[in-house]
């Protein structure tokens, strides 16, 4: 199970919503043993979950790349949009 | 030339000498070549000339030779390192410039050139062309082929953009990331526009793209974006370094340069071209509200689906159900067989119980047995025995054969016939006479009769009767009957 879980979060959130949408069709299809289906609804489910929680933990955060010396990046800082954001 | 010297009519002789009239030493090279140079330099200290480059060349040392020409017309120039540098475009052959610059004599060389230090299109049209060459070789290397084009990601967990932190483009991506999904937007600030733009511009893509794979700052989606402009101001996105450096990046990119009418090379170069900033930020991220409305309704479609495999399985087990025998029915033969099995088993441990203890009891030693035997014994004893029999048959048989041969002795009784008036005649001796003869020799004869005995003599007169004498063969019978015979002992008494 936990193995799973992290595989899931390894997946983008595409490659969640389209194994998502692999799933619900091959569950529509009705062609899936009950077995199967049952675990198949359960990742589906922890798919709908890691897509969702991508969803609600979208917020903005701007930020601007901080040049060190030798011109390369050296991190970031808040970025001032000033009347934006 | 002629003009400045006085002509010399005379015939030229064979050795130079002097003139009346005519001091002037004749100039060595070098003197006229130093009052040229002069004079040039002097003249022409610092001129713009517009001509076509031809013969472009870089020498390692950071200096440009060329030449500029016109139809009739054509003269070397060369550039220093210094100003090289701060060539706002790469100088082509072909390409019509202006140079502004002075023009210089090389006197090792009898030649003359212009040292330019700027060096400009010469109009749009030449800028225009620069562009289309460029274009022209870029893709002949490969660089804006399609196959390079990478597919963007799908939802960025981090957006990079480079272009100016001051100006609208930047609030307008920011703005419309947020309506449609709010990123993680990471700004690279750059100058977009004059001396060195492209250089900050290429430096940034390049820096975002060799950002460690794994680093937290790493944007996985790049917008290099610019408000509109002239083709002057957008040209640092032309630059060849901007547009390698979006080829080369590792991440994908969408440029956004100018308006929509503008095209810029790193257009060409980018993996999509966004027509305008917020263009590009519709690009770079889908609506998080459609996303919601779409993982909804798989949502909603799952959960109804799953009950389908359950409703359908629930459907075909009843219809195997009921094609299942029922439970009697199929356990009745084996309970039967069952049964009988297990009657033929008490059975037959009852029976192999009977024989067993049938066996047992004849077996067992018990009285029956020995008496069994006794009697046996006894009755092989009595069978053995000596019986009377054996005595008594024998005895029996010979009393049989006594009493057969006393009968037979009796029916030859020669007195047995007395009975019935016979007589029997005997001597004196007891024997019997059976002629005339041996009775008339006799002197006296016994007439054996029936009841008794008469003496008689023979002759006339009859002789004294002698003592009856008994016969041998019937002396019992004789004697008892006569009752005269002596006793004779009987011999079993």
């Amino acid at each position: 199970m936990a193995e799973e879980q992290s595989q899931i979060s390894d997946l983008s959130f595409e490659q969640a919503l389209r194994e998502l949408e692999g799933v619900v069709r091959r569950l529509e299809s009705g062609d899936v043993p009950l077995d199967e289906s049952i675990d198949l609804y359960e990742r589906g489910e922890q798919l709908r979950k890691a897509c969702q929680k991508r969803l609600d933990a979208a917020q903005a955060r701007i930020e601007k790349i901080v040049a060190g010396p030798d011109g390369k990046p050296a991190g970031t800082e808040p970025f001032d949009t000033g009347n934006a954001a | 030339m002629a003009s400045h010297f006085p002509s010399e009519p005379e015939d030229a002789g064979l050795v130079a000498k002097g003139r009346s009239g005519d001091n002037a030493e004749p100039l060595t090279v070098s003197e006229i070549s130093q009052a040229l140079k002069r004079t040039v330099e002097d003249r022409f200290g610092f001129v713009r000339l517009r001509g076509e480059l031809s013969g472009v060349k870089r020498a390692a040392s950071g200096h440009m030779y060329c030449a500029l020409k016109d139809e009739k017309a054509v003269l070397d120039g060369v550039m220093w390192r210094g100003n090289t540098q701060r060539l706002p475009f790469q100088p082509e052959d072909g390409l019509e410039v202006v140079a502004s610059g002075k023009l210089t004599t090389y006197p090792g060389r009898s030649k003359y050139q212009i040292v330019i230090e700027r060096m400009e299109l010469a109009g749009e049209g030449a800028l225009l062309a620069l562009l289309e060459k460029t274009r022209a070789r870029l893709a002949a290397e490969g660089l804006f082929a399609s196959e390079r084009k990478r597919a963007l990601p799908f939802l960025p967990r981090t957006i990079g953009v480079v272009t100016s932190p001051t100006s609208a483009v930047i609030r307008d991506i920011l703005h419309r990331l947020a309506d449609r999904f709010p990123s993680r937007v990471i700004v690279w600030p750059v100058l977009v526009q004059g001396q060195g733009a492209a250089e900050q511009v290429a430096g940034a893509v390049r820096g975002f793209s060799a950002m460690p794979e794994h680093h937290p700052d790493r944007p996985d989606l790049v917008i290099v974006a610019r408000g509109g402009g002239s083709i002057e101001d957008l040209w640092s996105f032309n630059e060849e370094v901007v547009v390698r450096a979006i080829a080369d990046s590792a991440i994908p990119t969408i440029s956004a340069v100018g308006h929509e009418t503008d095209t810029t090379l790193a257009d060409y170069a980018a993996d999509r071209r966004a027509p305008t900033p917020t263009a590009a930020a519709e690009m770079a991220v889908p609506v998080r509200g459609e996303l919601a409305a779409v993982l909804a309704d798989y949502e909603a479609r799952k959960k109804r689906a799953i009950l389908r495999p359950v409703q359908l399985g629930r459907e075909r087990l009843q219809a195997r159900a009921e094609r299942l025998p029922a439970r009697e029915a199929l356990l009745q033969p084996h309970a039967q067989a069952l049964d009988e099995l297990a009657e033929r088993l008490r059975r037959g441990l009852r029976d192999r119980a009977a024989q067993g203890r049938e066996r047992l009891s004849n077996l067992r030693l018990g009285p029956a047995v020995l008496e069994r035997n006794l009697r046996e014994a006894h009755r092989a004893l009595a069978g053995q025995k000596l019986s009377p029999a054996l005595v008594e048959r024998p005895l029996a048989e010979r009393r049989e054969r006594l009493a057969a041969l006393q009968r037979v002795m009796r029916s030859l009784d020669p007195d047995t016939v007395l009975a019935r008036g016979y007589i029997r005649v005997t001597g004196p001796d007891g024997t019997t006479l059976t002629d005339r003869a041996a009775a008339a020799a006799q002197p006296s004869l016994t007439l054996k009769f029936r009841d008794g005995d008469l003496q008689v003599a023979p002759g006339e007169t009859p002789p004294p009767s002698p003592p009856p004498q008994p016969s041998r063969a019937a002396p019992r019978r004789r004697v008892r009957d006569s009752g005269t015979a002596p006793a004779q002992d009987d011999l079993f008494g």
